[in-house]
């Protein structure tokens, strides 16, 4: 594979990936309610209830709304990491991946063009989140933006590739409801994203605490954090990096004729 | 006379299995240069599973299959890089246009720029698409996709094409058309392996290769595999060989 090969192969996975986004309109859309509706609505009514003492990044005590601002950019890279797998299933069915996976490029490769593909379209999302979020008075400082960018790619990377891991194994996209239940409402609620893990302890919740402790994503809201006020969780973006690497390796591992899951899973004619 | 051109494709003794049922019990082929060759089997004979092997989508559980001589198994990109293929399944993006969906095929076989737009228009006349390309795939016709499909299989130029069932759904005329436009190919030498389970395109191969329940059972021109049979059409030939009435009624 020849450099010029691998950069035509990148631009034609992400260009299509770009094309789709711009076709539904709505996902835009879709991707900024969410997390808008947690920010407006949500914090509204709980910023009293969630008090949030100073805890670091903080040096002073923040409004709850300023609190949720990375767990709703984690979100953010969250959902948009599973669309990319409910993407792989839908190509699958459409049989788009079957033309993928006999182009003359490496698996591994070609996976990850789409995750490459998927990070721009979630890192953009997370900047138009952002932007939206300022207008609502509920800014991070304006350097945050720029200290965010390595971070948000990272854990949009993480993200993604876990996505990628799940769709060797959803053969329907019937069954994307499933990994809605059971990955991203567990990933989401099961981290710092809505409340400080402190409190869980706290509370006597030291099963779910433990369980927090161990979530891919409760690293990845923090990294964000960290970066929007310009500081390095270097423990969280360690975990999330090595949470990248193995998600991919298993996803490659997975699209692989000769080793994965997929070996099993051809049928007869 | 095919055997003095080069072998572009070849399978030995390709076994797979799906859990016990097993789909391919040792086949052996092979394509040359220029030659049209007809894998002929009713359904579930394990045409598309040897399709699936031949294009690196899974892997044989044994045997050996090597494109251009490159091995499937230990080079598969340059091996993939010789192929083209129309798959039983359309593999469009229906939401593209036909020239999106062309420019997509090109830069994943590392072609780009002025190059793409010189090949992308070629095929598009050699098809007679050329004025539907800027038309998105879900406004044309069955046939027409297809014709789109064959021409993003030669886009990039391959040694051999692959054609899984390719007529499906397609009426009488469309198949023909696209069955002529392929047969065409063998002059600039491009190895062709159809797939079918329709007699009649059977008929126009250089050679017929027969597939049932997995297994090769008999391989030469139609006309030879007709008279081996003793029988009065190649359509005979081949329910003599597999025993399938149910097919013939078909037909």
């Amino acid at each position: 594979m020849s450099p010029v090969h691998a950069w035509l192969a990148l631009q034609a996975v992400a260009s299509r990936e770009i094309a789709k986004f711009v076709r539904q309109g709505g996902r835009l859309a879709s991707a900024l309610v969410r997390p808008l509706l947690w920010l407006v609505v949500f914090a509204a009514g709980f910023q009293n209830v969630f008090g949030v003492s100073i805890i670091p990044p903080y040096d002073t005590y923040i409004p709850y709304q300023t609190y949720i601002v990375p767990g709703l950019l984690g979100m953010v890279l969250l959902f948009n990491g599973m669309q990319s797998s409910l993407a792989m299933v839908y190509d699958r069915e459409m049989g788009v991946m079957r033309l993928l996976l006999t182009a003359p490029l490496p698996r591994w490769y070609l996976l990850l063009c789409k995750l490459l593909a998927g990070t721009l379209l979630s890192v953009l999302q997370a900047y138009v989140f952002l932007a939206v979020a300022a207008l609502f008075d509920v800014g991070v400082p304006w350097s945050g933006w720029l200290y965010a960018l390595p971070v948000l790619v990272l854990a949009g990377m993480m993200l993604g590739a876990l996505g990628l891991l799940l769709s060797v194994n959803i053969r329907q996209l019937e069954n994307f409801a499933g990994t809605m239940n059971f990955v991203i409402f567990p990933m989401f609620f099961l981290s710092p994203a809505l409340y400080p893990l402190w409190k869980l302890e706290e509370s006597g919740a030291t099963v779910i605490h433990f369980l927090a402790t161990w979530n891919p994503f409760t690293h990845a809201v923090e990294a964000i954090r960290f970066a929007l006020h310009g500081q390095v969780a270097v423990h969280s973006l360690a975990i999330v990096a090595g949470c990248l690497a193995v998600f991919f390796l298993l996803a490659a591992w997975g699209y692989d004729p000769q080793r994965g899951l997929l070996r099993r899973t051809g049928k007869p004619g | 006379m095919t055997e003095a051109r080069a072998v572009l494709l070849e399978a030995r003794a390709v076994r797979k299995a799906y859990g016990a049922r097993p789909a391919l019990k040792g086949v052996d082929l092979a394509v040359h240069a220029g030659e049209f060759v007809a894998l002929l089997g009713p359904n579930g004979a394990g045409k598309s599973t040897l399709f699936q092997l031949l294009t690196g989508l899974f892997d044989a559980d044994a045997g050996e299959l090597r494109v251009c001589g490159e091995d499937m198994r230990r080079t598969p990109v340059r091996a993939l890089g010789r192929i083209g293929v129309v798959f039983q399944q359309m593999t469009l993006d229906l939401d593209l246009s036909v020239e999106a969906n062309l420019v997509f095929h090109a830069r994943l076989h590392g072609i780009g720029g002025a190059e793409s737009r010189a090949r992308i228009a070629d095929v598009l006349a050699r098809v007679g698409l050329a004025e539907r390309r800027a038309d998105r795939v879900r406004e044309l016709s069955g046939g027409n996709r297809r014709k789109v499909e064959l021409a993003r299989a030669l886009l990039h130029r391959p040694a051999v094409l692959l054609m899984d069932e390719a007529t499906v759904g397609l009426d009488p005329a469309s198949r023909r058309h696209l069955l002529d436009e392929v047969l065409a190919l063998r002059a600039a030498g491009v190895g062709v392996l159809w797939a079918t389970h329709l007699v009649d395109e059977a008929e126009a191969a250089d050679r017929v290769l027969v597939l049932h329940r997995g297994e090769l059972l008999a391989a030469g021109p139609p006309a030879g595999l007709t008279a081996a049979a003793q029988c009065a059409s190649l359509s005979e030939a081949f329910l003599k060989l597999t025993g399938a009435p149910q097919a013939a009624e078909r037909e």
